[in-house]
């Protein structure tokens, strides 16, 4: 089976090398190049020439007048009128799709060709500017495959963006020649400006039958939901005119409407509002006498004012957006790229993308009948919603709107995440601005849970060569109630560990881990021996922590199980003379990261460090053969957004035979190196995400007046 | 080795021959083909005069979009109804808002009528909707309707079938062609065809309906609900199976599906298949085909052996013991498996095409279930196996998120039902699809309170938000004397002390008025005073007064000093989430009289913060008096002390986590007796000595025995009742106190942050 994830590594970075496969898999190489050889052959052999002839591609310098001309007899086949009822499941092959690796769709596009009638005369223009542009953008995206057998999605180079453009029953019958036509499975349609007078339609008129339309202008009657897709009207001064985006807050105008075509009953509606509610409601209209050559589309008029549009839009919080003949209108493209909050009145129109989009972050949805209260209710919304709502606007502007080439990406993307539900992408993909993706946390362990105390911990210490003081941690961890196995991770390749005659005997099993390599990063694998969800690292020289202590940690670490949960604190400090920032570890009002020396924590971590960390960190780290803890804390801290908790007061953490953490850290060189990793994990990360805090998590009674016996953990900070 | 090394060399040299000999002709065409994928995909072509080519539409055409005096909109209007009507219907043709404007969303349901049997199931629905805060007797005044006539089992096979329901609805006056009722359904058709009939004409009525499919599902008219079954809870609801993040999220089996094969007709297409993909190691999908009257007749080859297998495995076991459940059509669409699947952390795998997912309005199904093709069923396996672990434990996650929400219990799933609908009614005003997916899910979150998601304490971090830097203190005064007493002139100026403090809103809930402005001490910052009901949830009521995200609940006699409440506002803003305080109490299972009890003795435990002294985020007043029913808030004014064991109650439902204790200087003031009162109050207010919610065994000699027992008493009936009421006891405990870091260390108290705490 081909996955297009990385399958995680499930053994240590210890495995011995399996010697003897070495010969086998090279005959197994062998064996299959010559197999795969064979079979490839045989399969050109039988394979249908699909190639068609490849003249109409060969000469690249070409005009759309040149391309070849199909008469369409007048009896020649029309495809039945649009299946209501088609769903991705009746009308749409998905073995066409198939299972692949990479989880694409692959879309073909018909070559293009000028279609006549009987009499020669043209059904259509041949192709416009934008459906030129749309089809390049497939044609450059990873979707594209030029070969039509192993296509999944056709698009017809038939342009029927504008239904007004073209003949309707001509145009069903070019479609119904296409090749690989077969009712219309599998083919996509698109179409902006649908219907025509006198009652325009709300999807495009063409007798289409199953092929899927993505359309402008739907309403809730036309709209196959999970079938058809929502697609914008296209504004052509999106590309003309550069609005640059403009800081939210608030603006000269609360409402603005821009509109030129408004039916009478509206535009009372709309001058009824300003009446009431003054200056703040601007209603414009066409200009009547506008000096030759300047261009109406790009003016706008109130009484003898005259304005610049679509810059006009930019002045204004709130833009009216009013269903026209059409549901789908281009000025919502427009205020979207002003940064103004559209008010949408169109009843039962499908916005946009709204398979994927939650357009309530970046419109108000008004209903018709509504209009009267439409000043009031936008009085409604919170300044802070209207800023956030201004910046999201732009946003679906730039990912969705901009461009034909990103409607048609969408509109691809979409119908790829249905044919591939378990790799779509995600709403917070879709919807989050990069800075609402930058500076907000996902939390990989959102759910609310305190493990069930039952499941214990598994200590990982990691040592060299102390012998002695290891064998003191273990003897101390294995008093602790809730430990359920100790992990040693041997680190030293030199020597060997003790016999197994020689280890402490403890209550739970012991396993010793040998590494292939004295990396720090080995304290942090995911081995599967870790059962348990609880990790305790810690080190071999910490014997200073008692009992009490210790399963109070884990207590607490079951109380906040996404974060790291640890003994001595530390905090990062900005060095405002040095202008970078400087690592801390004197006595503290404040803790921003708890060492790892002795540590609870949720095993997920040890995944995220050993596969996710950014950038080169990890070996960084190895390299330096310092900061590990350091980087733990930022990778923790970064994809949770929370803080460190420390627990129990501050002990002297000093052994007569060791050199512990404290003493360490005293020494002048070291602390330089410490604060260059936060300098340098902090730009790695690109922010700061160590979170600082004033508290502690001490037992409920704790130095409370009363009887230690009846303490649940009586044994804490001694020293 | 030797001669096994020639053999391999003969082999591949024998094939390299063959290939040559057979596919030389076509080795050509290879490179041809490869060389030709390499320089030149025949990608669409550059065309010289692409720049010279028109644009779709012209810019006038764009901007004025057809003749505008065509149709007036409200003839348009006026048109749809008649057009779009029954099978067609939308919101804007078949529902009348007007009766939803003078009185909101109010939800009516038709007395029942005496002899009208109606199912434990139906039964169920009615009383969440009467348990709901929309419902009201007053028919004038309702926006929906419900009939009393049970809807829920149209198989006329059935027993629980209602005959005649056409004509029965045709003699309610109130029906009006079905306009503006919800008609509840989970089952629909029968044999064979299961079609969606419901055997009446259900006119303009919407329809909540299990096993929806998408061609009759009216979008955004109807609402489709899961199948339940009648055991379902009608309350609370058992939590969800996951108790922890298990790394890698690997069970003992990939995929399981355990259930019947139908040998013909409609869902036998996909039931019959499954047998095809059990692996008998990590997939196991057992069918039997043993089941319905004459099973014998049309049983098949597989069939014994099938059910010999089918029987060595547990249904229960596999659900907790599995990654991925395969949730396949039945006869009908939706199956009582899903909702199964969800609960026990089993990701669904749904093989059902052409079913609208419960709720799919809301819900946003990607992230908690894998949606299969009932076509593409041999291609599950590895698909599912492609799925990244993180991805996987996120599923898991987000199907109990799910499960919690919106599914574990009858009035669960029907005010999921009914908010749905009541978010149509203003679209300006609705939660959008972020909010029904995160936790702590759509029912919890008001878009009454507001639409800005910064201004709940659920999703600063994943907005980027913080908490404001400010708070406001309310305190509840209820000081019989027309005098400030000294404790709380001492409390106004510990806490207008704080750095933080925003804002001082006095809460004067004494029959007297509150003494005039100039007695009051001067603080720097604002100080206002309300005039309360006097009733006891009073106390959080959404204030307009207050805001700033963080309160500070305080009584008039705690005593806090400036050191406490700034340390315990900046712990809150870490966990602006939860309830952060000082004095608290614990709850615990009294296994011998079989209910809760409750504590206020010194234990390792707590559970419940006194609102006496607390910060929490003020959205939880308007949830304690909007969320909560009228009904509860009445039993917590009519008992003495109740009112901050339900706020507790109610942020740990929320939430699922304990709240927060700080450092104290000293214990909460012990004796309360002179002034806990208005001895002077209206009849229904609680007798003397028994308000403060301090200590319950601090009362002075006299009182204890009698107030201070009945107070404590009343205290543990209040916990009780609330457990039954919400299904469920949802406070949790917690072992731990929030300390400054360097508490009680032996270091210099100048370099302590806050000292003063330690004394």
């Amino acid at each position: 089976i081909m996955c297009a994830s990385a399958k995680y590594n499930t053994r240590g970075p210890a495995l011995i090398p399996r010697m003897k496969t070495k010969h086998r898999i090279y005959y197994i190489t062998l064996f299959s190049v010559v197999l795969l050889g064979l079979i490839a052959t045989g399969m050109f052999q039988f394979w249908p020439h699909s190639i068609e002839s490849s003249s109409d591609w060969t000469v690249e310098k070409r005009s759309v007048h040149d391309v070849p001309v199909v008469k369409l007899p007048a009896d020649s086949p029309i495809p039945e009128r649009g299946d209501l009822s088609c769903r991705m499941h009746t009308c749409f092959d998905v073995y066409r799709c198939g299972f692949n690796p990479k989880n694409k769709i692959k879309v073909y596009i018909y070559s293009l060709k000028k279609y006549v009638d009987e009499y020669g005369t043209s059904v259509s223009n041949t192709i416009s500017r934008e459906y030129n542009e749309l089809l390049t953008a497939i044609s450059d995206s990873e979707f594209y495959t030029d070969d039509v057998n192993r296509a999944c999605l056709f698009v017809p180079s038939i342009d029927v963006l504008n239904q007004n453009a073209l003949r309707i029953k001509e145009t069903a019958q070019a479609l119904a020649q296409l090749s690989r036509w077969d009712r219309g499975t599998n083919h996509l349609l698109f179409n902006m400006l649908p219907g025509g007078p006198p009652d325009f339609n709300t999807a495009l008129d063409v007798p289409r039958d199953r092929a899927l339309l993505a359309g402008g202008g739907f309403s809730t009657w036309t709209y196959r939901q999970g079938y058809d897709v929502s697609i914008p009207v296209y504004s052509p001064l999106s590309g003309e005119v550069d609005l640059p985006e403009r800081g939210p807050g608030p603006r000269r105008y609360f409402i603005l409407s821009s509109q030129m075509a408004l039916h009478p009953e509206y535009r009372l509606e709309l001058e009824a509002l300003q009446a009431e509610n003054g200056e703040s409601v601007l209603i414009l209209d066409k200009c009547t006498n506008l000096s030759d050559g300047v261009p109406a589309v790009r003016k706008r008029c109130y009484k003898n004012q005259v304005f610049d549009y679509p810059q006009v839009l930019q002045e204004s919080t709130f833009c009216v957006v009013l269903r026209g003949a059409r549901l789908g209108q281009a000025v919502l493209s427009d205020v979207l790229q002003a940064g103004c909050v559209p008010v949408i009145i169109a009843d039962s129109y499908i916005l946009p993308f709204s398979e994927v989009l939650d357009w309530k972050r970046a419109s108000v949805v008004i209903p018709e009948e509504k209009m009267p209260e439409m000043y009031s209710i936008l009085q409604s919304i919170p300044q802070r919603q209207i800023e956030e709502m201004q910046r999201q606007a732009r946003w679906f502007w730039e990912a969705y709107f901009r461009s034909m080439k990103a409607i048609a990406l969408a509109t691809l993307q979409i119908i790829n995440d249905r044919i591939y539900p378990y790799a779509a992408i995600s709403y917070e993909e879709w919807n989050d601005p990069p800075a609402v993706k930058w500076s907000s946390v996902s939390n990989p362990l959102f759910l609310p849970l305190i493990p069930p105390q039952s499941q214990g911990f598994t200590a990982v210490v990691l040592t060299y060569d102390r012998v002695e003081s290891l064998f003191r941690v273990i003897t101390e961890v294995s008093k602790v109630p809730s430990l359920s196995k100790l992990l040693v991770v041997w680190n030293n390749q030199n020597k060997n560990p003790p016999e197994d005659s020689l280890w402490p005997k403890i209550r739970v099993p012991l396993k010793v881990v040998r590494t292939a390599e004295n990396k720090l990063s080995n304290r942090f694998f995911p081995y599967d021996e870790i059962e348990t969800e609880a990790v305790l690292a810690i080190d071999d020289d910490i014997i200073m922590l008692t009992s009490d202590e210790l399963q109070f940690g884990y207590e607490v670490w079951r109380e906040f199980p996404d974060r790291l949960v640890g003994y001595p604190g530390r905090l990062h400090l900005w060095d405002h003379e040095m202008n970078k920032w400087k690592y801390e570890s004197e006595w503290t009002n404040e803790v921003s990261m708890v060492l790892t020396g002795a540590a609870f924590y949720h095993k997920y971590f040890n995944y995220l460090y050993t596969y996710k960390m950014p950038g080169d960190i990890k070996n960084w780290v190895d390299a330096h053969m310092n900061c590990e803890d350091i980087a733990m804390n930022f990778l923790v801290a970064n994809v949770t957004g929370k803080s460190v908790i420390k627990v129990t007061p501050r002990k002297k953490f000093k052994c007569p035979e060791c050199t512990a953490i404290d003493g360490l850290s005293l020494d002048q060189t070291h602390m330089v190196e410490r604060s260059e990793c936060i300098n340098k994990f902090a730009s790695v990360f690109g922010t700061m995400p160590l979170k600082v805090v004033e508290h502690r998590a001490d037992p409920v009674l704790y130095k409370d007046d009363f009887p230690e016996k009846l303490k649940s953990f009586p044994n804490i900070g001694s020293l | 080795m030797q001669t096994r090394k020639k053999y391999i060399f003969l082999t591949f040299l024998a094939s390299w021959l063959l290939l040559l000999f057979f596919g030389g002709d076509q080795l050509r065409h290879l490179a041809f083909f490869s060389g030709r994928k390499a320089e030149a995909r025949r990608n669409w072509p550059h065309w010289t005069d692409r720049s010279l080519l028109k644009s779709f539409a012209d810019p006038e055409e764009l901007q004025r979009d057809g003749d505008p005096s065509l149709l007036s909109p409200r003839q348009r209007r006026a048109a749809w109804l008649s057009v779009y009507g029954s099978s067609r219907c939308r919101m804007e043709t078949c529902f009348d808002f007007s009766r939803c404007e003078r009185h909101g969303f109010k939800v009516f349901t038709y007395p029942q009528e005496r002899g009208q049997p109606i199912s434990e199931t139906y039964g169920k629905i009615l009383s969440s909707i009467e348990r709901s805060r929309y419902h009201t007797l007053n028919p004038e005044e309702a926006c929906l309707f419900i009939l009393s006539i049970d809807t829920l089992d149209r198989d006329h096979l059935s027993g629980q079938y209602v005959r005649n329901v056409d004509e029965k609805i045709r003699g309610f006056p109130l029906w009006n062609g079905g306009r503006n009722h919800l008609i509840f359904n989970l089952y629909s058709g029968t044999w064979p065809s299961y079609t969606g009939d419901l055997g009446f004409d259900i006119g303009q009525a919407m329809l909540a309906k299990a096993s929806f499919d998408t061609e009759s599902f009216r979008p955004g008219f109807d609402v489709s609900i899961p199948l339940f079954s009648k055991d379902h809870p009608q309350r609370g609801g058992a939590r969800g199976w996951l108790y922890h993040d298990s790394v890698p999220p690997k069970k003992k089996y990939l995929l399981v599906f355990k259930g019947k094969r139908y040998l013909t007709g409609i869902g036998s297409g996909t039931r019959n298949a499954l047998h095809h993909i059990h692996n008998g190691k990590d997939i196991i999908s057992l069918t039997t085909c043993k089941h319905g009257k004459d099973w014998e007749k049309h049983k098949d080859t597989r069939c014994d052996k099938d059910n010999v297998d089918y029987e060595r495995f547990d249904y229960q076991e596999l659900l907790h013991n599995s990654t991925f459940c395969i949730v396949p059509r039945g006869r009908r669409l939706g199956s009582f498996r899903f909702l199964e699947a969800l609960q026990a952390a089993c990701i669904p795998v749904l093989l059902s095409d052409g079913w609208e997912l419960p709720f799919a309005e809301a819900i946003d199904w990607g992230k908690a279930a894998v949606m299969g093709s009932e076509r593409l069923l041999l291609q599950i396996p590895s698909a599912v196996r492609c799925i990244h672990p993180e991805r996987v434990l996120a599923f898991q996650q987000q199907t109990q998120v799910l499960w919690d929400a919106y599914f574990s219990s009858v009035d669960k799933i029907v005010h999921t039902t009914l908010e749905i609908i009541k978010d149509r009614l203003s679209p300006y005003r609705s939660r959008s699809r972020f909010l029904w997916n995160s936790l702590p899910g759509g029912l919890l979150v008001l878009p009454d309170f507001s639409t800005y998601l910064g201004d709940f304490p659920f999703y600063y971090l994943q907005h980027g938000y913080s908490p404001s830097k400010k708070f406001t203190a309310l305190i509840r005064a209820v000081s019989q004397a027309g005098s400030l007493s000294q404790p709380i002139l001492r409390l106004i100026r510990a806490v207008s002390g704080s750095q933080y403090c925003a804002q001082i809103v006095v809460l004067w809930s004494c029959e007297k008025p509150p003494p005039p402005s100039g007695k009051w001490p001067q603080t720097t910052v604002p100080l206002t005073i309300i005039q309360g009901r006097r009733k006891l949830s009073d106390r959080f009521f959404p204030f307009e007064a207050i805001h700033t995200d963080a309160v500070l609940s305080l009584n008039e006699d705690t005593s806090l000093s400036t050191s406490e409440v700034d340390f315990a506002f900046l712990a809150w803003r870490s966990f602006p989430e939860r309830i952060v305080g000082f004095p608290t109490q614990s709850h615990f299972w009294d296994p011998e009289q079989g209910r809760w009890g409750y504590t206020s003795k010194w234990t390792n435990e707590l559970s419940i913060v006194l609102t006496a002294a607390a910060f929490y985020h003020r959205y939880y007043h308007s949830l304690f008096t909007e969320y909560l029913p009228v009904g509860l808030r009445e039993l917590v004014d009519g008992l003495a002390a109740c009112e901050d064991i339900l706020m507790n109650v109610l942020v740990a439902a929320v939430t699922k986590l304990p709240p927060i204790k700080v450092t104290q200087r000293k214990q909460h003031k012990e004796v309360v007796a002179q002034q806990a009162e208005c001895r002077d109050g209206a009849a229904g207010t609680p007798p003397p000595g028994q308000r403060s919610p301090s200590a319950p065994h601090s009362a002075p000699a006299e009182v204890k025995g009698t107030a201070g027992s009945r107070r404590f008493s009343q205290r543990q009936d209040c916990l009780n009742q609330l457990a039954d009421w919400f299904g469920h006891m949802p406070l949790m405990s917690s072992q731990l106190r929030l300390d400054p870091v360097l508490f009680k260390d032996q270091v210099s108290v100048l370099r302590k942050k806050y000292p003063s705490l330690e004394k």
